[in-house]
């Protein structure tokens, strides 16, 4: 069996003492939350952690508050499942309840939570590895390695983000606050991910993601789309987050369009972003859009699937995810929860 | 033909499953649960490397760590092992090179698994690194370092033809020649369970070995030939299995390792394998290219059929040479193919160990035969379901390749299919983007031949009978989540007419229980439960002289049921069973009888006529229906139908229940399951690993992705079954595939001639016949490979004993079963 490596595990009892303990020690420490993502990175020794902070008993960091109106917080320690539970972001969001709901499975539901989520290690099936796995291949870049096996010649990690919530969360504005014993800040969840399959995450090692800040839904519309093998488990290799405001004479006012685990962070598709902007949403416009929204994704062969049908898929699901929002009528079979008849 | 035994009061109902019940609440101990006192943890260093030597190994670093109790390299343990009396090339830890990544290289014991985790980190193995052979290509080419040292040529481990009957004339005959290259992909097992092993010394240089295998006997063979002492001071005990699938056949290295490290120190050794080491272990299916031409007259009828097969085997023989004739044994027991020549060969590849995985060697030749008849039907303008029907093998026949068939039930198999699906109304008229298809297959129940050459019987049944009124029943067989344990006790309880509450087992243990093979071919329903019945009837017709006698009733009309025994003309006249028990005890002493199986001999008498024979063949159809997503090539399975002769359903529940773990399987194969490897760039790295050793991401279907399954139990009892009984464990599998294949053409119209069948293989169909081409992907050619010359057998038709008429000229090559047997005899 895999087992954890040796490691110290605290379990602070407030956020003050929690962020001290990061401080103490940040590069060796690590945040823990949910674990569903680091507990097997650590087994596998492509994470390390001489420390973990467990978060688990800081009960500031759960839950939903705030006012719609004017925009609710959601604690970054709030797990799926309460959030897939949460009737005030159904209400407000279902376009994150659509795409929270298709991370992993029930069971892990239960322990992960959104600020894990949007924090997710990316993942590379040249990395995603046990220790004696990557040893055979020399390692790679992100973790022991100097080559990314994706693309030997390059200088950089091409690990894809795989994150469910991130590209609907960058979709609707939504921010994050960060604190550590420095002071608190916040940003955009763009701005928190970066695209670098190594530095993905613009979080210093001593910061702790404390609250995820969804803007007041107003007359936004927003929805998720994920390709994954399977119904259930699988992570996305490819996520469509689209958020869409529209006028009363059908003509889209607003839209943000961000593409989900086809680069090492969320890709915003500005060039289909600008075929919607201002004109009315049909069939044949949301159609060049989703052509247009393939010309940011730079799929490689890293994940599940190959990469140029991968590519070949971001048109349906952009599409798919407009069609939705528009109340029109799906073509073909795809839903989002991947086939339906 | 022999009469079919009736069953009593237990036998064809949905009887609870003797293991149900600690299974469900947790109770039932796997090889992993079990815990000894003073155990030590055992790990192994595995290659890193696909293909070296093994320059030098320096353990003291490990041996020095605090800790650590003992640690094993391949020189302790020199003589080599392997399931095949053929292919003896598997050493428990490496000896002088390595050849997949995963090979065991050095064993580490330890007071902790964590410690012999470290102390494997510190042992340094020198490697000089061979040419990495990775697939088909390098295999083939001659200039290419070689794997092994043995085999029929350079990295070929196996090469065989055969041709039965006069082909050319059957091919001469032919309306139309069909040829067909098709791929069917390797993939694995993914038993729940990881493999888990315990090894407890008992003193006085004896040692018990408690493992997840389906074959206790032969890990106790191999144990015996390794560790080099008496059979007698080694016991093998399987525990429950938590699933095998064929995964757990071979006698593992792992195995045999914790066996010497237990004799070494004197303390029980545990070693539970990760789920990337279960993936190291494989003996999966066999990647396997096809070539297949078929000559077909008017009405569909087939007239000659050569198959070509080329497996990729992995680092090792495991049942290779077994599997690489299964992929050309049972072309023959569906359809009547009166000429037909089969050239098989296996390659050695630095990959894990492909071997025997549910349906073993047989899924597929049988996907490319039933998606090549599709085509033939499309081009004679035949419903392919009716094609099929006209051409029906009869109960028993001998095929053109000396099989003997026995019960032959696809003909209401493929009836109850077509109606289910109401296959006729709606079959071409669902619209582009829903289809239908349908695959027939047949499987064995059991191997004809054991796989060490012998005259004993193949499974053996004990019972002791005493004054409890409990029967104690002793077998070899090994439950691997089948149901084989239920069966057992269900027969035995059947013909003595108590509950299975009053048996007792005790199975699956080389020193208490008679040997039985084990479980793999399908084999243990048919075999065990003949056994079983011998036993029971012998142990009835025991207590039957002494209790005529008490009642004074003639033993022909005493009846065994409801837990007594008594007089069939005046059921008042009898006693209870335990009474009845006492009284044959009283007189006779002690009671207990025995019961063995030994399988019919089979007809052919050509070399290599030892795979394919069984005492009976099952028989499926299977109609899928699929929606194809043209956009996508996204496929979703709405509706499965299948019906499957199973001879005699002892319990419809466990039938069912292995009918739709069939399809799973197969829809896994179908559409998603591979075992997919990297190879690095060549210029940078020697490197080949498997893409995704881990579930997550080797994927298969989840509950999630399982249609509606509507089957049908046929039951055409077979002669040689106990009370008529076939198997049903690995066949329900086989037309899925193939029928899946159909039935995207049928949406669609396009071919995908490969498993697993990858959205992106349709949309490249789809776009090629846009372009005015065949609407085809699938592999484009088939490489040259000389299979040496034919052995020519001819046919039961054409009035030949089973026996080639060339066997002094073609020269032997290699290794196969029959050779040993002579090698033995």
């Amino acid at each position: 069996m895999l087992r954890l490596p040796e490691l110290d595990f605290l379990s602070p009892s407030t956020i003050e003492e929690a962020l001290q303990m990061l401080a103490d020690d940040p590069s060796g420490t690590r945040v823990l939350a949910g674990g569903t993502d680091l507990v097997p990175n650590l087994k596998r020794r492509h994470q390390h952690a001489r420390r973990l902070v467990s978060l688990g008993r800081l009960a500031s960091l759960r839950g939903v508050s705030g006012d719609p109106a004017h925009g609710l917080r959601v604690g970054a320690m709030t797990t799926l499942r309460s959030i897939l539970k949460n009737e005030v972001l159904e209400q407000h969001w279902p376009g994150l309840i659509a795409a929270v709901r298709s991370i992993s499975s029930p069971v892990l539901q239960s322990m992960g939570t959104i600020g894990g989520n949007l924090c997710l290690d990316t993942r590379c099936t040249y990395y995603n590895q046990t220790e004696e796995w990557r040893s055979a291949i020399g390692y790679c870049m992100k973790e022991a390695g100097d080559t990314c096996w994706v693309a030997p010649s390059s200088s950089r990690c091409w690990a894809i983000a795989a994150s469910d919530a991130a590209p609907l969360l960058c979709a609707i504005g939504a921010r994050v606050r960060l604190a550590s014993t420095r002071g608190e800040r916040e940003l955009a969840v763009e701005a928190l991910l970066c695209d670098d399959g190594i530095a993905y995450l613009s979080k210093a090692p001593d910061e702790v993601l404390t609250d995820v800040l969804l803007p007041p839904a107003g007359t936004w519309k927003a929805t998720y789309w994920k390709l994954r093998r399977r119904g259930s488990i699988d992570f996305p290799v490819l996520g469509v987050g689209t958020a869409l405001r529209v006028g009363k004479n059908g003509v889209v006012e607003d839209v943000r369009i961000f593409l989900g685990a086809v680069a090492s962070a969320p890709v915003r598709a500005l060039a289909a972003e600008s075929i919607l902007q201002g004109h009315i949403l049909d069939e044949t416009t949301l159609v060049s859009a989703g052509k247009a929204a393939q010309e940011v994704a730079t799929a490689l062969d890293n994940t599940d699937f190959t990469m140029t049908w991968r590519r070949q898929m971001i048109p349906h699901y952009v599409a798919g995810t407009l069609r939705e929002l528009a109340d029109l009528p799906r073509v073909g079979l795809l839903g989002a929860d991947g086939l339906e008849c | 033909m022999a009469e079919v035994k009736k069953p009593g009061a237990l036998i064809g109902t949905p009887f609870r499953r003797v293991d149900a019940v600690g299974k469900v609440t947790g109770r039932t101990l796997y090889a992993d649960d079990l815990v000894f006192p003073r155990s030590v943890h055992m790990r192994l260093l595995r290659s890193n490397v696909p293909h070296a030597e093994i320059v030098s190994i320096d353990v003291s670093a490990a041996r020095a760590l605090e800790g650590v109790v003992g640690v094993l390299t391949g020189r302790d343990m020199p003589e080599p092992f392997g399931i095949l009396p053929v292919s003896q090339d598997e050493h428990a830890l490496c000896l002088d090179k390595v050849r997949f990544v995963g090979d065991p290289v050095a064993a580490v014991a330890a007071l902790s698994e964590e410690v012999a985790d470290a102390a494997c980190k510190l042992i340094k193995v020198e490697y000089r690194a061979l040419a990495t052979i990775a697939g088909y290509d390098d295999a083939i080419d001659p200039d290419k370092d070689l794997i092994h040292a043995y085999g029929d040529d350079r990295n070929f481990h196996k090469k065989l033809s055969m041709r039965f009957g006069d082909l050319d004339a059957g091919f001469a005959r032919a309306d139309l020649v069909l040829e067909d290259t098709v791929f069917f992909e390797g993939n694995t097992h993914l038993p729940m369970e990881m493999h888990a092993c315990t090894a407890v010394p008992e003193g006085d240089g004896r040692v018990a070995v408690h493992s997840s295998t389906q074959t206790p006997h032969y890990l106790h063979k191999a144990l015996t030939k390794v560790l080099g002492i008496p059979a007698s001071w080694i016991r093998v005990i399987a525990t429950t299995n938590g699933g095998g699938f064929g995964g757990k056949t071979d006698p593992f290295n792992h195995e045999i390792t914790a066996a010497k490290m237990a004799l070494a120190l004197g303390r029980p050794v545990r070693i539970a394998l990760s789920r990337e080491e279960v993936f190291m272990c494989h003996r999966g299916r066999h990647p396997t290219l096809m070539r297949i031409k078929t000559g077909f007259k008017k009405d569909g009828s087939i007239v000659a059929q050569h198959l070509k097969t080329l497996l990729d085997g992995g680092a090792y023989g495991s049942y290779g040479v077994a599997s690489t004739y299964y992929t050309g044994a049972l072309q023959c027991v569906t359809y009547k193919i009166p000429t037909y020549q089969f050239d098989g060969a296996r390659v050695w590849t630095n990959k894990p160990p492909c071997g025997p995985k549910r349906g073993h060697g047989t899924p597929q030749p049988r996907f490319a035969q039933e998606i090549h008849l599709d085509k033939a039907a499309l081009r004679l303008g035949l419903d392919p379901a009716e094609m099929r029907l006209q051409q029906l093998q009869p109960a028993g026949a001998v095929t053109a390749n000396w099989l003997k068939i026995g019960s032959m039930g696809l003909g209401p198999c493929i009836n109850a299919v077509v109606e289910g699906s109401r296959w006729k109304e709606r079959r071409g008229k669902l619209g582009f983007g829903r289809g239908l298809g349908i695959a027939c297959s047949s499987y064995l129940s059991g191997a004809g031949l054991p796989i060490y050459w012998n005259h004993m019987p193949h499974s053996g049944v004990q019972l002791k009978l005493d004054r409890s009124g409990g029967v104690a029943v002793f077998c070899g067989e090994t439950e691997c989540g089948q149901g084989s344990d239920s069966v057992l006790a269900a027969c035995v309880a059947d013909v003595l007419g108590i509950e299975l509450s009053d048996i007792r087992l005790c199975v699956a243990d080389t020193d208490l229980t008679p040997v039985d093979l084990g479980s793999y071919s399908s084999r243990v329903t048919l075999m065990m439960g003949n056994a079983a019945l011998q036993a029971a009837e012998r142990a009835k017709e025991l207590i039957s002289g002494p209790v005529a006698q008490e009642l004074g009733v003639p033993a022909g009309r005493l009846v065994f049921a409801d837990r007594r025994v008594f007089d069939s003309e005046n059921p008042a006249c009898g006693r209870s069973f335990a009474e009845a028990v006492v009284i044959a005890e009283s007189k006779l002493g002690t009671l207990g009888t025995t019961g063995s199986y030994t399988p019919p001999r089979a007809p052919g008498r050509f070399r290599g006529a030892g795979v394919g024979p069984s005492p009976a063949y099952s028989y499926s159809a299977c109609i899928v229906e699929v929606v194809v997503d043209p956009g996508t090539g996204l496929v979703h399975v709405p509706d499965v139908w299948i019906a499957h002769d199973v001879g005699r359903a002892l319990n419809p529940v466990l039938t069912r229940g292995q009918v739709e773990g069939g399809i799973y399987m197969g829809l896994g194969e179908a559409l998603m399951e591979e075992s997919a490897f990297r190879r690095l760039p060549k210029k940078l790295s020697n490197a080949l690993v498997h893409k995704f050793p881990n579930m997550l991401e080797y994927k298969s279907p989840t509950f999630l992705e399982m249609p509606r399954i509507h089957t049908t139990i046929v039951e055409d009892p077979d002669p040689n079954g106990p009370y008529g009984a076939k198997e049903v464990g690995q066949g329900p599998m086989l037309p899925v595939m193939p029928a899946v294949a159909n039935a995207i053409f049928d949406a669609v119209g396009v071919r995908v001639d490969q498993v697993p069948i990858q959205p992106w293989m349709i949309l490249k169909a789809l776009a090629e016949k846009e372009r005015g081409g065949a609407g085809r992907f699938g592999p484009a050619e088939f490489p040259a490979v000389d299979y040496g010359a034919a052995l020519h057998v001819p046919t039961p038709e054409e009035g030949g004993d089973g026996k080639a008429r060339n066997a002094d000229e073609v020269g032997i090559k290699g290794g196969t079963m029959t050779e040993t047997r002579k090698e033995i005899r």
